[in-house]
C-alpha cells in the first residue's frame, strides 16, 4: 500500500475543500441552476424528492385500501344510497316500503378497483423500479468510480424529465377518473368495452405514462453501462469495483434489454384500445394470453431491476459495519450478472394457470428454482461477512439486518410459487400479495432506506439522530410484519386477491375478518414508521451536526471526498485500492468520522 | 397434519385461528384426490423454508450479539472466501429446490392429465357469474358433482379472463375468452365448498362466488334428473325467475326496488317511463324489454353505461318470453319475495 | 469530389469535463449508441415475436393477405434504403477526411433516399386505405371484395387472390403489417430529422477529422433502420 495523502480537518483528502465550503449544493444557486443541471448529484437529489413524493402518494392509496378491507362489506366506500338518490320516480311509487340491506354500490367497488390499480402502478413504475438506480445510483456511482460525472450528463437530465413526465401522466389519471385494470393491464379487460369514457382516457394516459417512464429507465441503463465500462479510474479493474457498482451494472443490463419489450407491449395495448388492431382480441383472432407473455417478459426481469441494486447496497453496508472484507466477493459479482441474464428465462411462472402446456410449465419451474439459488447464497455471504467482524449497529446496519430478515421471508415464500402444484393453489391469492410485498417493500424499499441512511451524510453533509433512525427501523419492521404476515395465511386458506369485499367468504372463513383487521393495524403502524423516517431525515437538515467525509469508515472512493462533495467530485482521480480493505482506516473522535492512518499500518 | 397444526388445534388460540373445520392452520379441508398431493408439496417446502429461515435469523442474531463492536478491538482475522464452503452451500440448496421442483411437477402433472371417461361439465364464465351446464342440458349456477368420480370441466369465458378457483380441491384454472380451457378433479369428501373467481375481472369480481356440492354416492344422477325435470315443467314466470338468476341478470339488476347495481333496478319496470342518455324516452313495454335483452346497446337508460352484453342467440324465444312474464310479475310481487332465492 | 482535405475548423473538438481524453469520450459515445441500438432491436423484437406467433397459428391468413402487398414497390424500397445506407457510410468517410462538400452531398442524398422511401410507403398505405385493407378491427371485407371484383386481370406484381373463400380475420395480417411498417416509418422520420440536423451542422462546417462523432453515431442508427427493413421485406412481402 502506498503512503496515504495528507488529510484535512474532516478526514477528507487535502486536495478537496473543507466542509462547509463550496460544494455541489452551493456551487450555483437559483431555480434554473437546478432545473437545467447536468450534475449527477443534483439530478439524484431531484429524483429523491420526486420519488419520495410518489412513495407517499402510493402509501396513502395503500392506507385507503387497507382501511376499506378492515371490515367485510363497505367500510369507507360503497355505501349504498337510498333509492331516492338514483331513481326519483321509482322511490315515489314505493314510498313507505322498508328496503332490505343492500350490497355495496358499483361505484364503491369501482373506486376500490381504481385505487388498488393506482397503488400498484405508482409504487412499481414511479418508486420501486427507478428508486435505487435513479437516486443512489446517480449520486454515488460516479463518486465510487472516482469520476467527475456520468458518461452522458445530458442524457441523465433527460432521464429525469422523462420520469417526471411519466409521473405527471399518472397523476393526471387521478383527475380523468382513474383506471381499474390492475397495474398489470391484462387483456381483454383493459382493451375491451365496458369502461366509461373517463376510464378509457385514463387507461391510455397511464399506459403512455408507463411507456415514457420506460425511456427514462432505458436511458439510465445506457448511462450506467457506459459509465462502468469507460469511466473507471486507472487501476480499477472489474474485480476491484465495489459490489454496488456490480449490482447497478447488472441492473442496467436488464433495463436496456427488457424495457423495450414493455415499450412495444404498451404501444400495442394503446393501439388495441384506440384503433382495435385486434392483436389481443379473441373476437378478431387475437390471443389475450399473448399479452401476458409479452408483459411478463419485461416484468419478471423488472423485479431483478428492483432487487439487484438493493443487494449491492446491503453488501456495502454489511461489510463496512462489520469492518470486514465482504465474503465471497467474486461470487456476489458473478451472481449479479448471472441473475440479470437468467432472469429473462423464467417469466412463465407468473402464468402457470393461464393454460400453458405441461412442458412449458416444467421448464419455467425448473429455471425459476435455479435462479433462486444465487440470491440465497448472497444471504449466506453476508452472514459470513459478519462472522468474526466488529459489528456496529448504526441505522444503516439496522436496516440491513431488517432487509436480511424480510427478504429472507420474501425469497423463501417464492419457493412455494415456483413449486407448480402449490402455485396452482396459492397464485392469484393473498399469498402472492404477501410474497411480493416482502420482496419489493421488505427487500427493495428497505434496502433503499438503508442506502439513504448510509449515504445521507455524503449527500447532505449532515448527520441525523441515529437513535431516531434505529427506532424508525424497528417500527417499520414490526408494522411491516403485522401487515403482511397474516396475508400469507389469508392466501393459503383461499382468499383471492383484488377483492373489494370478502363477506361471501365469511361463512367458511370467519377468521378472515380478524386477519384483515390485523393487517390494517399493521399498515398504520408502518405509516408511523415512515413518518419517523421522514422526520429523522428532515430534522437532520435543520439541526444535524456537520458530517465528516467518512462517518462510517467505508473504503470505497466516495468517502474520499468531502461531505457534501464538491461540484466536480475529485480534481484528480483518487487512489484505487481494495474497496473492502479497512485496515488503513481508523476512527478519529475529533472529526467524528474515519480517517486514513497517517502512519503506515505496517502492512506491506 | 403437522405438529404446528396439532399445536394450533389444541392450543389456546381459539377458533378463529384454526381455519376451516377439517382443514389445517394453513390449508382448507382436502376434498379431492389432488389435495393431499399439493399439501405434501406445500409442507415439504414449508419445513425446508422454515428451517432455513430459522437458521438465517439465528445465525444473524448470534453474530450480532457475539461480534458486537467493542471499543479498542477490531474484527478477528477470518478468510474472505472459502471455496469449499461456497460450493457446499450452493449444492445443498440446489438439491433441496430440485426436490421441490419434482414434488411440484408430480402434483401439477396429476392436475393436467385428465383421465379418460371423466364426467364432463361445461363451465361458462361471464362478468360476474358462473354457469354450469350438465350433459343432459340442465343448467345451474352451482357445480354439482358425484363423489369419487373424475369430473372434467370444459370452460370458456364470454367476456374477459376469469379463473375458476376451488380451494378445497386445490384447483385453479384461468377461463379465457375465445378458447376452451380444461381442468379436472375427483372429489373425495361429500359436502359444500366455495367456488371463487381468482382473476380480476372488474367491478364485481369479489361477488363471483358459487358453490360446489359434492353429492353422496348414488345421489347425483337422481338429483340431476329431478332438477332437469323440474326446470322443464316450470311455469313461465318461474322459468323466467330462474333464468333471471342463472343467466346473470341478477348480478347487475336488483329487483327489490331499492338497490342500485350496475344496471337499473327492475321492480315495477313494466309500464314505467324510461329516459335515455340521448334525451329520448319511451314506455317500457314488451317490445322494449325484448330489445333490451337482444340489443341492449340500442337504448341506454340515463345514469347508466353501455355495459350490458347482448343475449342474442343465447336465449331461445321461449326463454325470452318467460323472462318477460317474470319481469311483468315484478310489478305485482309483494316486496318480501326476492328474486335472489335459488332453488336447488 | 476533391481529394485533399478541406481547411480545418477554427475550434478544437470539444472535450467534456468528465472525460480524460477525446479517445475516451469517443469510445464512450460509441458504446452508448451501440447499447441504444440494442434497445431498438429488442423493441422491434417484440413485434417480430408477435409476427412469429400469429404466423404459426394462422398461416393461412398470412399466405392469403400478403398477396395484397406490392412486391415491386417493396423491392424498390429495399434498394432505396440500401442506397441510403451506402451514402450514409460515405458521409461518415467524408467527415473523417474533413471533406465538407462531400459530406453535405452524401447527407443530402441520404435524406433524398429516405424521402423516396416514405413516399413509396405513402403510396402503398393509401392503396390499402382506399380498399379497406386495414387492421383487424377496421378491415372492410365489403370494400376488399369490391376491389377484387373490379380487377379483371391481376396487376403486375400481384397474383389474384384465389377463388377459395378468404380465411377469417384477414385483418390480423394487416394489424401486424401496419404495426411493423408503421413503427419502422416512425424511425425513418426520426432518422430524417437527425440527418437534417447533421446536414445543417455540416453546412456550417462543424465536422472534421477531429470531430465527426455525431455523424458516426447517426450513421449507426441509420444502418439499423435499414437492417430492420431488410428483415421486414421478406417476412411481410415474400411469404410462400
Amino acid at each position: 500500500m502506498t503512503m496515504a495523502p495528507p488529510t484535512g480537518p474532516a478526514g477528507e483528502p487535502a486536495n478537496s475543500p473543507p466542509a462547509g465550503a463550496d460544494n455541489y449544493l452551493t456551487h450555483t444557486r437559483g431555480f434554473w441552476s437546478w432545473a437545467l443541471t447536468l450534475d449527477h448529484k443534483r439530478i439524484g437529489v431531484m429524483y429523491l424528492v420526486g420519488i419520495l413524493a410518489s412513495l407517499v402518494l402510493g402509501g396513502v392509496f395503500a392506507l385507503v385500501l387497507r382501511t376499506e378491507l378492515a371490515t367485510p362489506g363497505p367500510t369507507i366506500m360503497g355505501f349504498p344510497p337510498t333509492l331516492a338518490d338514483k331513481q326519483p320516480e321509482a322511490s315515489q311509487a314505493l314510498a313507505g316500503k322498508q328496503p332490505v340491506p343492500p350490497e355495496a354500490t358499483a361505484q364503491g367497488k369501482n373506486l376500490y378497483n381504481h385505487i388498488f390499480t393506482l397503488h400498484g402502478a405508482v409504487m412499481i413504475f414511479l418508486v420501486i423500479i427507478p428508486g435505487i438506480p435513479a437516486i443512489l445510483g446517480n449520486f454515488v456511482l460516479p463518486l465510487m468510480l472516482g469520476a467527475k460525472d456520468m458518461a452522458f450528463p445530458r442524457l441523465n437530465l433527460a432521464s429525469f424529465y422523462l420520469w417526471l413526465t411519466g409521473a405527471i401522466f399518472f397523476v393526471v389519471t387521478l383527475h380523468t377518473g382513474g383506471l381499474d385494470t390492475g397495474w398489470t393491464f391484462y387483456t381483454p379487460y383493459s382493451t375491451g368495452a365496458g369502461h366509461s369514457a373517463a376510464t378509457s382516457t385514463s387507461i391510455v394516459m397511464a399506459v403512455l405514462g408507463a411507456f415514457i417512464l420506460g425511456f427514462s429507465s432505458m436511458f439510465t441503463g445506457i448511462n450506467f453501462i457506459v459509465t462502468v465500462h469507460k469511466l473507471r479510474p486507472p487501476g480499477m479493474t472489474w474485480f476491484r469495483m465495489p459490489l454496488f457498482v456490480w449490482g447497478s451494472y447488472a441492473t442496467a443490463v436488464i433495463q436496456v434489454l427488457a424495457t423495450p419489450v414493455l415499450g412495444i407491449t404498451l404501444l400495442l395495448l394503446v393501439a388495441e384500445r384506440v384503433w382495435k388492431i385486434g392483436i389481443f382480441d379473441p373476437k378478431l383472432s387475437g390471443d389475450p394470453v399473448l399479452f401476458q407473455h409479452f408483459f411478463w417478459f419485461y416484468s419478471h426481469p423488472a423485479v431483478y431491476i428492483m432487487i439487484l441494486p438493493g443487494m449491492g447496497i446491503i453488501s456495502e453496508i454489511v461489510s463496512v459495519f462489520s469492518r470486514k472484507h465482504i465474503f465471497g466477493y467474486r461470487f456476489i459479482a458473478y451472481s449479479s450478472v448471472a441473475i440479470a441474464l437468467w432472469g429473462f428465462l423464467v417469466w412463465g411462472h407468473h402464468m402457470f394457470v393461464s393454460g400453458m402446456s405441461l412442458r412449458a410449465a416444467t421448464i419455467f419451474s425448473a429455471l425459476t428454482f435455479t435462479v433462486a439459488i444465487p440470491s440465497a447464497i448472497k444471504v449466506f455471504n453476508w452472514l459470513a461477512t459478519m462472522y468474526k467482524g466488529a459489528i456496529g449497529l448504526a441505522t444503516p446496519m439496522c436496516y440491513a439486518l431488517v432487509f436480511i430478515f424480510l427478504f429472507g421471508i420474501g425469497g423463501l415464500s417464492g419457493l412455494f410459487l415456483g413449486t407448480l402444484a402449490v402455485d396452482v393453489h396459492v397464485t392469484d391469492t393473498y399469498f402472492v400479495v404477501a410474497h411480493f410485498h416482502y420482496v419489493m417493500f421488505g427487500g427493495t424499499l428497505v434496502a433503499m432506506l438503508a442506502g439513504l441512511y448510509y449515504w445521507w451524510p455524503k449527500i447532505t453533509g449532515r448527520m441525523y439522530n441515529d437513535r431516531l433512525g434505529r427506532l424508525s427501523a424497528m417500527v417499520l419492521f414490526a408494522g411491516f410484519n403485522l401487515t403482511f404476515f397474516p396475508q400469507f395465511i389469508l392466501g393459503t386458506r383461499g382468499m383471492p386477491r383484488r377483492y373489494f369485499d370478502y363477506t361471501k367468504l365469511l361463512g367458511t372463513h370467519p377468521e378472515f375478518s380478524m386477519l384483515h383487521l390485523l393487517s390494517t393495524i399493521g399498515a398504520f403502524c408502518t405509516a408511523v414508521g415512515f413518518a419517523l423516517v421522514f422526520y429523522c431525515l428532515i430534522e437532520s437538515l435543520v439541526r444535524g451536526r456537520r458530517a465528516p467525509a467518512n462517518p462510517w469508515g467505508g473504503a470505497t472512493l466516495e468517502w474520499q471526498c468531502s461531505s457534501p462533495p464538491p461540484h466536480d467530485n475529485f480534481p484528480d482521480p483518487p487512489e484505487v485500492g481494495d474497496p473492502y480493505d479497512f485496515s488503513d482506516l481508523e476512527y478519529d473522535p475529533s472529526v467524528g468520522g474515519f480517517v486514513r492512518r497517517t502512519v503506515p499500518s505496517g502492512r506491506p | 397434519m403437522t405438529l404446528f397444526d396439532a399445536i394450533a388445534v389444541s392450543g389456546p388460540c381459539g377458533a378463529p385461528l384454526l381455519g376451516q373445520a377439517g382443514g389445517t392452520f394453513w390449508l382448507p379441508p382436502r376434498a379431492s384426490t389432488t389435495a393431499p398431493i399439493v399439501d405434501a408439496a406445500f409442507y415439504f417446502v414449508f419445513w425446508v423454508a422454515a428451517f432455513f429461515f430459522a437458521l438465517i435469523v439465528t445465525v444473524m442474531t448470534v453474530f450480532v450479539l457475539r461480534y458486537r463492536r467493542r471499543p479498542g478491538t477490531g474484527p478477528l482475522p477470518s478468510p474472505s472466501h472459502n471455496t469449499a464452503l461456497e460450493i457446499v452451500w450452493s449444492v445443498i440448496p440446489l438439491g433441496l429446490v430440485m426436490a421441490m421442483f419434482y414434488l411440484g411437477l408430480k402434483g401439477y402433472a396429476d392436475m393436467r392429465v385428465i383421465p379418460p371417461n371423466a364426467y364432463e361439465i361445461r363451465v361458462d364464465a361471464q362478468k360476474w357469474k358462473w354457469t354450469f351446464k350438465y350433459p343432459n342440458g340442465y343448467e345451474d349456477d352451482n357445480l354439482h358433482v358425484p363423489v369419487d368420480e373424475p369430473v372434467k370441466l370444459v370452460m370458456a369465458s364470454k367476456d374477459v379472463i376469469h379463473s375458476l378457483f376451488i380451494p378445497a380441491f386445490r384447483l385453479k384454472q384461468d377461463v379465457v375468452p375465445g378458447r376452451f380451457t380444461t381442468t379436472w378433479f375427483r372429489a373425495t369428501l361429500p359436502g359444500e365448498y366455495e367456488v371463487l373467481c381468482a382473476e380480476y375481472c372488474g367491478t364485481s369480481h369479489s361477488d363471483m362466488v358459487a358453490k360446489v356440492i359434492v353429492h353422496e354416492p348414488g345421489e347425483f344422477e337422481g338429483e340431476l334428473r329431478k332438477a332437469q325435470e323440474k326446470s322443464q315443467k316450470l311455469p313461465p314466470a318461474e322459468l323466467g325467475e330462474r333464468l333471471f338468476v342463472r343467466r346473470g341478470c341478477s348480478v347487475c339488476h336488483a329487483t327489490d326496488g331499492v338497490t342500485v347495481k350496475t344496471g337499473p333496478n327492475l321492480k315495477g319496470i313494466v309500464g314505467r317511463e324510461r329516459r335515455f342518455v340521448d334525451g329520448s324516452s319511451r314506455t317500457a313495454d314488451e317490445e322494449y324489454l325484448r330489445e333490451s335483452i337482444v340489443n341492449p346497446s340500442a337504448r341506454i337508460v340515463e345514469g347508466f353505461r353501455d355495459q350490458m352484453p347482448t343475449f342474442q342467440g343465447q336465449l331461445s324465444d321461449k326463454q325470452i318470453d318467460a323472462l318477460i312474464v317474470y319481469l311483468k310479475s315484478l310489478s305485482h310481487q309483494p316486496p318480501s319475495q326476492q328474486a335472489n332465492k335459488v332453488e336447488p | 469530389m476533391s481529394t485533399h482535405a478541406e481547411p480545418r475548423p477554427e475550434h478544437p473538438p470539444p472535450l467534456a469535463h468528465h472525460f480524460r481524453t477525446p479517445g475516451q469520450q469517443f469510445e464512450a459515445g460509441k458504446l452508448g449508441i451501440w447499447v441504444f441500438l440494442l434497445t431498438e432491436i429488442l423493441f422491434f423484437g417484440g413485434l417480430f415475436c408477435a409476427y412469429a406467433v400469429y404466423r404459426s397459428i394462422h398461416p393461412e391468413v398470412f399466405l392469403y393477405a400478403h398477396q395484397f402487398l406490392d412486391k415491386s414497390l417493396g423491392a424498390i424500397n429495399t434498394v432505396v434504403l440500401l442506397a441510403s445506407s451506402l451514402t450514409m457510410a460515405w458521409a461518415v468517410r467524408c467527415a473523417q477526411l474533413s471533406q465538407r462538400r462531400g459530406l453535405v452531398l452524401c447527407l443530402g442524398l441520404t435524406l433524398a433516399c429516405a424521402a423516396v422511401f416514405l413516399g413509396i410507403k405513402a403510396v402503398e398505405y393509401r392503396h390499402k386505405w382506399q380498399h379497406g385493407l386495414k387492421w383487424a378491427g377496421q378491415y372492410d371485407e365489403g370494400k376488399v371484395a369490391a376491389m377484387l371484383a373490379e380487377l379483371g386481370e391481376p396487376p403486375p406484381g400481384h397474383t389474384l387472390p384465389g377463388s377459395p373463400p378468404p380465411p377469417r380475420d384477414v385483418g390480423l395480417f394487416f394489424s401486424i403489417y401496419f404495426a411493423m411498417t408503421g413503427l419502422h416509418a416512425v424511425h425513418v422520420i426520426a432518422g430524417m430529422g437527425l440527418i437534417g440536423w447533421l446536414l445543417a451542422r455540416a453546412v456550417q462546417g462543424h465536422f472534421s477529422s477531429d470531430y465527426f462523432r455525431p455523424v458516426d453515431y447517426v450513421a449507426l442508427y441509420w444502418h439499423l433502420v435499414d437492417l430492420i427493413w431488410i428483415y421486414l421485406f421478406p417476412l411481410l412481402y415474400l411469404i410462400h
